[in-house]
């Protein structure tokens, strides 16, 4: 990224600063105001506990501690892993089979990407009540479609067993669409000359899917790893609204601990610990990411 | 696979020549019918909930709950909707909704565009180390700042007001970010011209600028649109009542008045979807370019 700027001849440097200023002054203070302090004080406030009444006070490490010894905490992990190891592959696998198909120049796949991206741009709010009742066990659309093949539908959100599964179906259902645009635009950029040679040497087509596009594709499927990691790590709105954390906390999620802890019992100072060992999660997982990068994808 | 067949009737092939093109013609057919199906079959999967959602609408309380759901109600009415509009002052909600968006949107452009053009364009000292810092923060997850956030809402006496609802969500670096790429991109030359003639870097960022960004202005456009109008931890953080409540806030409370009647929850549920849907049908362009170039979801 070459860093370019216009010298006019003759410009005295403090015009050019002030200048700076009343570009960069309005973001630059919002951002200082809402993002950077807010930051420094969420640090500052995970080693203290304050409730809004009582005066803040340092506690050290004593917020992480807890966190560490609380069931709570552990069980909210388990749950978001739970979440990502059924979210990630399956809403990979299926965009991944999307993308092949939409690759192949077909009429009508400006329609098809319009349906498929229509969840992406639904707020999940909206999505979340759909799913919630089309989930749902004696009325819901699913559960008697179920029952026309003769299989009887679980309870979904209402079974602690099948709750975060509801949240994985919504979740894909949301999701697949974007996933596929960013797979495709990486198949798209595929220079067509490998798959020529490989139908000169007469390469049965899976085999072309196996040893030319999986390993081109690889650096645009590592970056729709990373981001949909860091994205389901923040796994929230949908579980808010589905199951709120239920039943019997079975589907409790890392950020439905941070809000619960902030929101409902103004626990500040271990809310904002909370926030800080889940960056550390992403932070961790994106870097382990990064190096796992660097051996396994391939470059055109 | 269509050029081929339209171009039969206009030159003449011998008869045999003519039948093996027709053959491949429909072999190549054949071989894309699986497509269409299994494409087919994705987006009923995509498009169905919403189907189903408007249809539940539209139906009788009675025909909600039954044994043998049906796809068309048998009387379509609008009274989940009338009873929602009496229950909620769905009109502000949805005016709340559509100024929040539209001011986080506005502020976010107009502010990001100016901190972009110092960023990629003025030369000033500690210019890199800010850049890093702006870039750094796109790694916090929202989490981290949502509880300093409210606190800091409470002693400014912003929660529940339109400022609290605004101000946090219009400054984030990705915006600055996007739009520099997109500055550092076109020829330095143009500026040099113009500011030969003496334009000020107002004139060059007004005059020059803007106008040739159309693109990445519209994709932030879009992206912030939707962002705030789908935007949920916060408002329902800062929002006590349904005067100042956007629409996710207000869906949310929804099902806790009226837990099993699910035509007034899918009402409210159209009701949230059917703006963001209708604008992106309409600028479907900058919705896809947008999502896929930052990656992110909003």
């Amino acid at each position: 990224m070459p860093i370019v700027s216009s010298n006019k001849v003759g410009e005295k440097a403090w015009t050019r600063r002030l200048w700076a200023a009343f570009f960069l002054g309005p973001h630059l203070l919002g951002m200082l105001a809402f993002l950077i302090i807010p930051i420094a004080a969420s640090l500052v406030l995970s080693f203290s506990t304050w409730d809004l009444l009582t005066p803040a006070r340092w506690v050290g490490l004593d917020n992480y501690a807890a966190l560490l010894n609380s069931p709570d905490f552990w069980d909210a992990l388990k749950h978001t892993f739970y979440f990502i190891a059924g979210y990630l592959p399956l809403v990979l696998v299926l965009g991944l089979g999307l993308a092949l198909l939409m690759n192949q120049k077909l009429r009508g796949r400006i329609f098809f990407r319009a349906a498929f991206f229509m969840p992406v741009v639904s707020a999940w709010v909206a999505v979340a009540r759909l799913w919630k009742w089309l989930l749902n066990p004696r009325y819901g659309l699913v559960n008697w479609l179920l029952g026309l093949v003769g299989i009887e539908g679980p309870g979904w959100i209402f079974d602690p067993n099948w709750a975060i599964p509801s949240i994985i179906l919504a979740s894909v259902w949301k999701d697949l669409g974007f996933v596929m645009v960013l797979l495709l635009t990486g198949l798209q950029s595929i220079s067509p000359e490998f798959y020529e040679a490989a139908s000169l040497d007469g390469a049965a087509s899976w085999r072309k899917l196996v040893y030319i596009t999986l390993p081109l594709l690889s650096p645009t499927i590592f970056f729709v790893v990373v981001i949909s990691l860091v994205n389901s790590f923040q796994v929230f709105d949908q579980v808010y609204v589905m199951t709120a954390g239920g039943p019997a906390g079975s589907s409790q999620v890392l950020v439905g601990e941070i809000v619960n802890n902030a929101f409902s019992y103004s626990r500040f100072g271990y809310a904002s610990a909370l926030s800080w060992v889940l960056f550390g999660l992403i932070f961790l997982v994106t870097l382990v990411q990064l190096g796992l990068q660097k051996r396994m994808v391939h470059y055109q | 696979m269509q050029v081929e067949v339209e171009n039969q009737g206009n030159i003449s092939f011998m008869g045999a020549r003519k039948n093996t093109l027709k053959l491949a013609a429909i072999l190549k057919l054949a071989k894309t019918v699986p497509a269409y199906l299994a494409l087919t079959v994705a987006a009923l999967f995509a498009l169905f909930p919403f189907i189903w959602m408007v249809s539940t609408s539209l139906k009788l309380p009675g025909e909600v709950l039954s044994a043998s759901p049906v796809l068309l109600p048998t009387n379509p009415t609008l009274n989940a909707y009338v009873t929602i509009s009496e229950a909620f002052p769905i009109w502000r909600i949805l005016f709340n909704s559509v100024l929040v968006a539209g001011l986080t949107t506005a502020l976010q452009l107009l502010f990001s565009a100016m901190a972009a053009f110092a960023f990629a364009r003025i030369n000033f000292r500690g210019r890199s180390a800010l850049f890093v810092v702006y870039l750094a923060t796109l790694m916090i997850p929202s989490q981290v700042t949502i509880t300093p956030l409210f606190i800091l809402m409470t002693g400014l006496g912003w929660v529940n007001t339109y400022q609290g609802l605004i101000l946090p969500g219009a400054f984030s670096a990705f915006g600055v970010f996007l739009l520099r790429q997109s500055f550092l991109s076109f020829p330095k030359e143009y500026e040099e011209a113009a500011s030969l003639e003496g334009a000020s870097y107002w004139t060059v960022f007004r005059r020059l600028v803007l106008p040739l960004s159309g693109p990445a202005l519209a994709t932030l456009v879009v992206l912030s649109f939707m962002s705030a109008w789908n935007s949920f931890l916060w408002p329902l953080f800062v929002t006590r009542d349904a005067d100042i409540m956007t629409l996710p806030v207000a869906l949310a409370t929804l099902q806790g008045r009226w837990t099993t009647q699910w035509n007034l929850v899918m009402a409210g549920a159209v009701l949230a979807v059917l703006p963001i849907i209708t604008l992106y049908l309409l600028a479907q362009r900058y919705f896809v370019e947008g999502l896929t170039s930052g990656g992110l979801k909003g």
